[in-house]
């Protein structure tokens, strides 16, 4: 029933503990996915022309703000156990402050690149 | 309801929009499209997990769409109502926003683990806390050092380097403070070495940050984006969720690119901006030797006289074209010498703006093409070729000394080669220093002319002058 993001991740994990022979541990899959994301960030930033780097900026701002989806699980706890109703009131804090960022980031990111014209 | 591992992939589906959203950046004319990649992909963020662990009461409904309409309606009026000069405050304040939310997204995983498949409360997998403090302790100092970065550029705190006695010292205690707190919650999962943490790292990131001065912001602010990435990634470690991994990684190595590329434009070493005190007191001491020397001063008639009969002008816009709001009546006055046959283009140093690419912005704003918009080493050779360099609120990005004289602070910085066009024509309020607290050699060069005044009120005195 309380399926999780940590459990689906898990679920990537095991395929690949299950491929590697049980030799890999869910911690060694993330890692690679993080080392992976780091160059691929690396190349991609620096194809960015410099005059975007400030709509760059805020668009990492915006999606930054995927940390809304930690803030949504927290929210949605069942009330069963003492500590909850604190991670209630935690996740709803991080929920309105991710969502100020997301929405604040890519509108006004989209403001910006609208202002940018060709000749004529 | 869908399965773990449906989550899973749409997830790394919104990962991959993410990095196309950047990927768009690369050209202006794809760039809206992939800012809209970056919304699609946080829809899917949100809707899978929505879908993956739906609230079964409808008071967690309430507060999730109470609390998206909340923040999203804060953030849509900032978004339409910010000026674009006012971006880096903005930028700075949505980068202490993301470490926030990382304190406390961490916090609820610490106090319902269960709920993010890390442990049941009191035994929490031990993996799980180290990402989780590294998580906090980087979005707590993210929260304290934007605050203080948004308080310096909006002007509440005072540009000049603050200065503790032995900071150095009381940094690096601290940094072991943080290491033995990091361990230690390891260890007992105690949730006041939690708070600790958190407090310690939100002292840190403003002490971190107090000494450096303004010059430096547009290094501070890349580093922060960078930061809220790393904060980011902690906690997507800790939730072990792709979308957050991969989008930490990417805002986290994109902070770090702009800082790099900030730095050499500064020519200053990371370190070195890090450790800071630049810009204040010790800087102005090359300042205070004046210069009695004749400088050529002209009026705004000669300037328009000057570049009507030009055949190629290069604009050199700086930070206090944009203060003096002068952006539009450049335009202006670029518009009436292209329709008398004149080539005018705009040379941009790195640093002209107050962040990284700030001064594109601010033309654009103005309705200048971005074709017309060049970066400095695409246009430096050209000033040999143009008749007139027109300098509006730059100055020490225009300084030969730095390519000269091996004793000025900013030797070595590359600069736009303004000396070698026909005519250098350089609206200034007067005769005083620029940012960094040095002379300028070029107001007493023979091919120098300086237009006394308002940036603005000059810009528009030559348009008048244009018209007749």
């Amino acid at each position: 029933m309380e399926a999780t993001a940590g459990q689906t991740a898990d679920v990537i994990a095991a395929t690949a503990h299950a491929a590697s022979g049980g030799a890999l541990d869910p911690f060694t899959f993330r890692l690679a996915i993080f080392v992976l994301a780091i160059f691929v960030g690396y190349f991609v930033v620096w194809s960015v022309t410099p005059a975007l780097h400030t709509p760059l900026m805020s668009v990492t701002n915006a999606i930054s703000s995927v940390i809304v989806v930690g803030a949504l699980l927290a929210v949605g706890v069942q009330l069963a156990a003492d500590g909850n109703w604190i991670s209630k009131a935690f996740g709803f804090i991080a929920l309105v402050f991710a969502s100020v960022n997301i929405f604040g980031g890519f509108l006004v990111t989209q403001r910006m690149l609208a202002m940018y014209k060709k000749k004529g | 309801m869908i399965s773990a591992d449906i989550a899973a992939l749409l997830y790394l589906v919104a990962g991959v929009l993410f990095i196309m959203a950047l990927r768009g950046l690369s050209n202006p004319r794809s760039a809206q499209q992939g800012n809209r990649f970056g919304m699609i992909g946080m829809g899917i963020a949100i809707l899978t997990t929505l879908a993956l662990a739906a609230p079964s009461d409808w008071v967690s409904w309430v507060l999730i769409i109470g609390g998206i309409g909340l923040g999203g309606g804060i953030g849509a009026y900032m978004a339409r109502t910010v000026k674009m000069t006012d971006m880096p405050q903005l930028v700075a304040a949505f980068h202490s926003l993301v470490g926030l939310a990382a304190v406390f997204v961490a916090a609820a995983a610490l106090y319902a683990p269960e709920a993010f498949g890390i442990g049941i409360p009191g035994d929490i997998h031990a993996q799980a806390l180290v990402e989780m403090s590294i998580g906090v302790a980087i979005g707590a100092f993210t929260f304290t050092g934007s605050i203080i970065a948004f308080a310096k550029l909006n002007g509440n705190m005072s540009g000049k380097p603050i200065i503790l006695p032995a900071r150095h010292a009381i940094h690096i205690v601290l940094g072991v403070a943080m290491l033995v707190l990091v361990w230690a919650f390891t260890v007992s999962a105690d949730p006041w070495l939690f708070w600790a943490i958190t407090v310690l790292a939100l002292v840190l990131g403003g002490l971190m940050i107090i000494p450096i001065g303004g010059a430096d912001m547009p290094v501070v602010v890349s580093m922060l984006n960078s930061y809220s990435g790393w904060a980011a990634a902690g906690i997507g470690f800790t939730l072990g969720n792709t979308a957050l991994i991969i989008t930490g990684a990417l805002v986290g190595s994109s902070g770090a690119i702009l800082s790099y590329i900030m730095c050499k434009a500064m020519n200053r070493s990371f370190i070195s901006v890090i450790l800071g005190g630049f810009g204040g007191d010790s800087a102005s001491s090359a300042a205070a030797a004046e210069d009695d020397r004749p400088v050529k001063q002209g009026a705004a008639e000669d300037a328009a006289f000057l570049m009507k009969n030009a055949g190629k002008v290069i604009i050199v816009p700086g930070y206090g074209m944009a203060v003096a709001q002068a952006q539009h009546a450049l335009r202006e006055m670029a518009d009436l010498l292209k329709k008398e046959g004149v080539t005018v283009k705009y040379a941009i140093h790195p640093v002209a703006g107050r962040m990284p690419g700030h001064m594109n912005v601010l033309l654009a704003e103005a309705n200048v093409p971005y074709d017309e918009v060049f970066e400095l080493e695409d246009i430096n050779s050209e000033f040999a070729q143009s008749d007139v360099a027109f300098v509006i609120g730059a100055n020490d990005v225009t300084n030969p000394s730095a390519k000269t004289d091996k004793t000025s602070p900013i030797y070595g910085m590359p600069v736009l080669n303004v000396e070698d066009a026909g005519t250098v024509l350089f609206i200034k309020r007067g005769m005083a220093a620029g940012y960094a607290g040095v002379q300028n050699e070029l107001f007493y060069r023979d091919n120098t002319m300086m237009l006394f005044g308002d940036a603005k009120k000059m810009t528009e005195d030559i348009v008048k002058a244009l018209g007749h």
